[in-house]
C-alpha cells in the first residue's frame, strides 16, 4: 500500500506542477455553472434541490474525465518513464492504484470546490440534504467509473490524443448502455438474459437512483466493480505490453 | 552477483535475444558493447524485471527476476536508456519519490536524497522543474535516482548517450569512482568508453555473445597489436629494407605511414628503431601500436555474426 500512496503523491505533485490542474478546475466550475443555472434552469425549476446540478454531471465526466485520465500511462509510454516506474520496487498494481487514487481525488477535489452550490441551495430554500450528499457520493463513484474505463484505455496506447478518444466512446457505450441506441444493436438476437446484463450495466440508471437519495448496496457494488474490474484489465495490459 | 541463464527474447519471429548466459561478480565493471539493436538494451530490461524474458532467467544476488520480479529489483539502480524522468518535478522533488519507491527509511529520505545531490553535483538545480535542465543535468539525475539507494547493482544503458566531452569524462569518472565494491553494467556503442570504464567486455550482436573478454584482451586480438607505425620521407625504400628483418611479417604503406605487422619473434621495435638510427633515416614520427578496438569490432560482429 506504501507503494500506492507514494506514487499517488507524485501524481498529486504533478497535476499541481503543470497547468493540467487548474485548466480542468477551472473548466470544471465553469460548466457545471453553466449547465445548472442556463441548461438546468436552476432558478426557474422553484425547487430547492440541487437536480439540475447534477443531472448534467455523466455528460460533463464523459468529456471531462478522459481529459484527465488519457494522460496517465500514454505519456508515461511516450516520455519512457514506465520504464523507470515499473522498475521500482512496486507491483503493477501499486502503480495502476496509486495513479488512479490520485486522478480521483483530484476530481474529488473538483467536486468539493463546487460546495458553494450546495449552500447556495440552503440559503434560497430547505433541500434534503441527505439526498445532495448521496448525489455528491454518487457523482464521485460515476467519476471513478468513468476513470478506470479511462486509465485503462490511456495504457494501451502512447499517444494521449487516441486514448482520449477510446475512452470517450467505451464512456459512451457504458453510460448509454440502458438506452435504446444501445440496446437496438442487442434487440433481436441476442437472449433476454443478455439484454438485462447489458441494460444494467448503465452508469445512468445507477446515477440515478443514487441521486434519488436511496444508497442501495447494489449501485455501491456495481460502481466497485466496474472500477475493479477497469483496473484489472489496465494491470493486465501493462503486464502484457509493457514496452511499445 | 548476477547470473543470467539462457535468457530469451523474441517478439514474433524477431529473437532480440538469443540464449545469452553470463555470471557477473563484485568489483566488476561490465561493458555491453555492440552495435545498435543488438539486444543490449533487452537484456538490461529483463535484469531489472522491466520485460518478462521468453524464456530463460536471471538471478539476482539469487533472486530469480522471473518469479520474485519486486524483491529483485531492490539491489539493482537503473538508469533507461535517455534518462527519462518527470519533467514537471523538480529534482529535489524526484529524488525523493524514487527514494520513497527504492524503500529508504523515511527518517533516512532526505539524507539520501541529498547525499546522491551531492555526489552528482546537482545542488545548484536542485529547486529546478527537471524539463528545464540540459541534457547534461537531466543524465545526472538520472544517475541520481539510480544510485539514491545505494544498490550493490548499477545497470545503466547508455549513460553517457548525448553528452559532450567533458559531461562524458565526468560520468566515467563517477563510474568509476563507484566501480570498487559494485557490480555495475553499462552499454554503450562506444568504443573508447570501454576501454576508458569497464574491466570486461561482452560482445553482443542479433542477440548473441559473440566475445567475452577484458578490453586488454579484445583489444590484442588487433591484428595491429604490436605492430609498429612509422612515418618517413621515403616509405617506399625503407618498407624494403625493413621487410627482411625477422621480426617483420606483412608490411603496409598507408597515407605515407608505414605499418610493420610483427611476425612470431618479439623485439620489433628495437628492430626498428636499430634499423633507423643504423641508415639515418628521417623519422617523424614512431609508435608501437596497442591494437585498434574498431576493427576488433568490426571483425568480431560482421564476420561472426554472419557466419
Amino acid at each position: 500500500m506504501n507503494g500506492a500512496i507514494n506514487v499517488m503523491q507524485r501524481e498529486l505533485t504533478g497535476y499541481f506542477e503543470t497547468p493540467v490542474a487548474y485548466v480542468f478546475l477551472i473548466i470544471f466550475l465553469a460548466m457545471t455553472g453553466i449547465f445548472t443555472f442556463y441548461l438546468g434552469n436552476f432558478y426557474e425549476r422553484g425547487f430547492a434541490d440541487l437536480d439540475s446540478f447534477f443531472r448534467f454531471h455523466p455528460w460533463l465526466y464523459l468529456f471531462l474525465v478522459p481529459a484527465i485520465s488519457m494522460r496517465l500511462w500514454a505519456e508515461e509510454r511516450r516520455s519512457g518513464t514506465i520504464e523507470l516506474l515499473l522498475t521500482l520496487p512496486l507491483t503493477t498494481r501499486q502503480a495502476v492504484l496509486g495513479k488512479f487514487l490520485a486522478a480521483w481525488l483530484f476530481i474529488g477535489l473538483a467536486l468539493v470546490l463546487t460546495l458553494p452550490m450546495w449552500f447556495t441551495v440552503n440559503y434560497l430554500g430547505s433541500p434534503d440534504n441527505g439526498v445532495i450528499l448521496a448525489a455528491y457520493l454518487g457523482s464521485w463513484l460515476m467519476a471513478g467509473g468513468f476513470l478506470a474505463i479511462g486509465s485503462c484505455m490511456s495504457a494501451l496506447t502512447r499517444n494521449q490524443v487516441v486514448a482520449f478518444i477510446l475512452s470517450i466512446v467505451v464512456c459512451f457505450l457504458f453510460l448509454l448502455s440502458g438506452l435504446p441506441m444501445v440496446m437496438n444493436l442487442f434487440n433481436g438476437w441476442a437472449p433476454q438474459i443478455v439484454l438485462d446484463g447489458i441494460a444494467s450495466l448503465s452508469f445512468l440508471q445507477h446515477f440515478a437512483d443514487i441521486t434519488k437519495g436511496v444508497i442501495d448496496l447494489r449501485d455501491l457494488v456495481y460502481f466497485a466493480l466496474v472500477i475493479t474490474f477497469w483496473l484489472l484489465a489496465n494491470v493486465l495490459i501493462l503486464d502484457i505490453k509493457k514496452a511499445d | 552477483m548476477i547470473e543470467a541463464k539462457s535468457l530469451c527474447k523474441s517478439y514474433g519471429h524477431f529473437k532480440a535475444v538469443d540464449d545469452l548466459s553470463f555470471q557477473v561478480e563484485s568489483g566488476q565493471v561490465l561493458g555491453f558493447l555492440g552495435p545498435n539493436g543488438a539486444g543490449k538494451s533487452t537484456t538490461m530490461k529483463m535484469l531489472t524485471g522491466f520485460l518478462a524474458p521468453t524464456s530463460g532467467t536471471a538471478l539476482i544476488n539469487g533472486v530469480d527476476v522471473v518469479e520474485s520480479s519486486v524483491a529483485a529489483r531492490k539491489n539493482i539502480g537503473y538508469l533507461p536508456e535517455g534518462a527519462p524522468s518527470y519533467g514537471e518535478m523538480t529534482v529535489k522533488q524526484f529524488l525523493t519519490f524514487v527514494a520513497r519507491a527504492r524503500l529508504i527509511e523515511k527518517s533516512d529520505v532526505p539524507a539520501s536524497v541529498d547525499s546522491a545531490i551531492i555526489k552528482l553535483n546537482l545542488s545548484g538545480v536542485k529547486h529546478q522543474a527537471i524539463e528545464t535542465l540540459s541534457k547534461g543535468f537531466k543524465r545526472r539525475v538520472g544517475l541520481a535516482q539510480a544510485i539514491i539507494h545505494d544498490p550493490q547493482i548499477l545497470i545503466l544503458d547508455e549513460p553517457t548517450d548525448g553528452l559532450d566531452p567533458n559531461q562524458k569524462r565526468e560520468v566515467r569518472g563517477l563510474i568509476r569512482a563507484m566501480a570498487e565494491d559494485k557490480i555495475i553494467i553499462i552499454s554503450t556503442h562506444i568504443l573508447e568508453e570501454v576501454a576508458a570504464v569497464c574491466n570486461r567486455v561482452m560482445i553482443i550482436a542479433e542477440g548473441r555473445l559473440l566475445a567475452d573478454d577484458s578490453p586488454q584482451g579484445l583489444i590484442a586480438r588487433s591484428r595491429y597489436h604490436n605492430a609498429v607505425s612509422l612515418v618517413v620521407e621515403t616509405p617506399e625504400k625503407v618498407a624494403s629494407t625493413l621487410g627482411v628483418l625477422p621480426q617483420v611479417g606483412k608490411v603496409e604503406i598507408r597515407e605515407g605511414e608505414l605499418t610493420l605487422f610483427p611476425t612470431g619473434e618479439t623485439g620489433l621495435l628495437e628492430a626498428v628503431t636499430a634499423a633507423i638510427s643504423e641508415n639515418q633515416w628521417r623519422v617523424s614520427a614512431l609508435r608501437l601500436e596497442a591494437g585498434r578496438m574498431d576493427e576488433v569490432f568490426h571483425n568480431i560482429t560482421c564476420t561472426e555474426a554472419s557466419a
